[in-house]
């Protein structure tokens, strides 16, 4: 188990480390920020200005490691934009993503496993191919796109949920239900592929011989050993829908960090950018090391070597 | 004996995977209390089919009917799931050709057993848990409360067996059906899982419907042995009068297929059945073994006759 650990653990370092020198060269590779800062109407003067005050005038390499000494002490940088250190916008602003990204992860397990499950039950038969069609529809629909049209119809037309900010929880049940969609498809896929394994398994048949109800067979035997892929990917899905908030909270109006994210790369406000890359990023890789421990706590036999 | 029904009697069952092919074609088995009874053939003979008709767990598709099929002289063809549940895992139990994976990786043995008896008697964990020690001491596994508390990943193969056999015994079932429970493993392994089926049987009075491929199994263990081939049963009788006068030529092409120390002789070739088990379509009429049998005549591709010697000796051929 110490073993399993270390190993995953060196292996999510080596990718933060990849992760800050590509959030550091993308933000280079825009372009000039300085001239960008200075707008239009700037002269060469201003710009110069800018490069100096900024240290952008400073050699690439130079800094890149003052980016990194920065990270590695706490300091993400200032915004130009906020006037404020990087670090404590995104501190401000996570509560609502994370509240966000739970509800949609909540959702998109309520939908997906009761489905998948049901489908694997019904294998072949009109209802799994009905649910899988969904699935299908559901994974080809863009989420702007959902949000906009459940935006009109549910908030405007019929006015049952609020369509901007988050006044009170029922804020977060429209922008929730958009990003649990777009997760539903895949776990709702894994759950039906790893119950209908499950439920045509030697231990499934052990079960059944001995003579458990049905309701013990599927939720109990078949259930948790189907579930194990399914924790993986919805570790990973958290991840994705954490950063795809960035879509869904500039539709909704929520002022949190994928909105953060938004406003910077709009405006060119490029510290800002690079650190919520790579507090993203974080997030992203401390969940697939938390699947894999969920995973050894569900599956006995990884827990040895 | 005739005041009492077999505890297990089934007639003319047939089962069905697809409207085309008929895998089961009229099985008869009558297993009496207390006794073993082996169901042996070649893989595909449908041997195991017919034992999962019996418990009830063929997949989803298979379609079942039988003349009748009584369990202590109760009707259980026509049992509801519901009640079908309640009959499995406490008066019938099954165990399994793979002992490897017929165990939940995900749960300790411990709790793989007690949940039968929970399920059957309302009892509580604990009370279960002591009465799976009780059974793996019983199936000869030391240390049984270190064993409760391991996964099955943890066991080797002859172990896990012996856990079913143990889980299998948690409601003292009256009928044990096994499934091929020897041949995934070690031939010494083998032998003792036999030994431990046989004490078992003797110590419990516990019948058992044995399924297997191997007449030196059947020679070991039965009392009653029948011969099942493609879908049929071709001959049934005694262990005893069924090795020393097989009647079907089928039996006959078996038993000489093993080698009996002091009766061969060096460099003469073992026997063997020529060819394949035919695959039985639907309209199929007469001998399903004529095209391997040396004796097959005209009147074999026509209908077969049932034969009885009146002293519980059957079997399906125009030879007596």
């Amino acid at each position: 188990m110490l073993k399993f650990l270390l190993r995953r653990g060196l292996l999510a370092v080596l990718v933060l480390l990849t992760v800050l020198t590509v959030s550091f060269a993308l933000t280079r590779l825009s372009g000039d920020v300085a001239v960008s800062m200075a707008g239009a109407q700037a002269t060469q003067e201003d710009v110069d200005i800018i490069r100096k005050a900024y240290g952008l005038d400073r050699p690439l390499t130079v800094q890149f490691f003052s980016w990194v000494a920065g990270v590695a002490t706490g300091d993400l940088g200032r915004s130009y934009l906020h006037h404020a250190p990087v670090g404590g916008l995104i501190r401000a602003r996570l509560p609502i993503t994370l509240t966000l990204g739970a509800t949609g992860l909540v959702i998109a397990l309520c939908l997906a496993l009761p489905l998948g499950i049901l489908a694997a039950m019904n294998e072949g038969r009109v209802l799994d191919r009905a649910i899988m069609m969904v699935a299908v529809v559901g994974q080809a629909m863009p989420s702007f796109w959902l949000g906009l049209v459940l935006v009109i119809w549910l908030g405007v037309k019929w006015q049952l949920l609020p369509i901007s900010g988050v006044d009170t929880w029922h804020g977060y049940i429209l922008p929730g239900f958009v990003l649990a969609f777009s997760a539903v498809p895949a776990l709702m896929r894994l759950t039906r592929g790893g119950m209908v394994d499950a439920l045509a398994s030697d231990y499934v048949r052990t079960a059944r011989a001995k003579g458990l109800t049905r309701l013990t067979v599927v939720m109990k035997h078949a259930l948790r050993n189907a579930a194990m892929p399914v924790v993986a990917v919805a570790a990973v899905q958290l991840g994705f829908m954490l950063g795809g908030s960035i879509v869904i909270e500039s539709v909704f109006a929520l002022n949190g960090v994928g909105y953060l994210a938004w406003e910077s790369i709009a405006k060119n406000d490029f510290p800002v950018v690079q650190a919520v890359v790579l507090f993203l990023a974080t997030i992203y890789i401390v969940l697939t090391l938390v699947a894999d421990l969920f995973n050894a706590a569900l599956d006995p036999r990884l827990r040895i070597g | 004996m005739l005041d009492r029904p077999a505890l297990l009697d089934v007639e003319g069952l047939r089962v069905r995977f697809s409207p085309k092919v008929e895998a089961i074609r009229g099985v008869s088995l009558r297993v009496e209390r207390g006794q073993t009874h082996c169901v042996v053939g070649e893989s595909g003979c449908g041997k195991s089919v017919s034992a999962l008709a019996v418990m009830g767990l063929l997949a989803r598709g298979a379609k079942r009917s039988a003349g009748h099929m009584r369990f202590d002289g109760q009707d259980i063809l026509n049992l509801s799931e519901r009640e079908l549940q309640k009959l499995r895992g406490d008066r019938m139990a099954m165990i399994f050709q793979e002992p490897m994976t017929s165990l939940n990786p995900a749960y300790t043995v411990g709790s793989q057993m007690a949940e039968v008896l929970v399920r059957h008697r309302r009892v509580g964990k604990q009370q279960g848990l002591d009465r799976a020690a009780e059974l793996l001491a019983k199936v000869g596994i030391t240390a049984p409360g270190m064993r409760l508390a391991q996964y099955p990943h943890q066991l080797s193969g002859g172990l896990r067996q012996r856990v079913m056999i143990a889980m299998a015994l948690m409601c003292d079932p009256e009928l044990l059906i096994a499934d091929e429970p020897t041949t995934a493993l070690d031939v010494t392994v083998q032998a003792q899982i036999l030994r431990l089926l046989r004490d078992l049987q003797q110590e419990l009075g516990l019948a058992i419907l044995l399924i297997t491929h191997d007449l030196g199994v059947v020679a070991r263990i039965a009392h009653k042995v029948s011969v099942m081939y493609a879908g049929e049963v071709v001959e049934s009788a005694s262990a005893t009068d069924l090795f020393a006068s097989p009647r079907h030529p089928y039996t006959r092409g078996l038993l000489a297929c093993v080698p009996v120390p002091g009766t061969i002789k060096r460099g003469e070739p073992l026997g063997s059945i020529p060819g394949t088990v035919p695959r039985i379509a639907d309209g199929f009429v007469g001998c399903g073994f004529r095209d391997r049998c040396a004796y097959a005549m005209p009147a074999c591709a026509i209908g077969v006759p049932q034969r009885d010697d009146g002293a519980g000796h059957r079997h399906l051929c125009h030879l007596q």
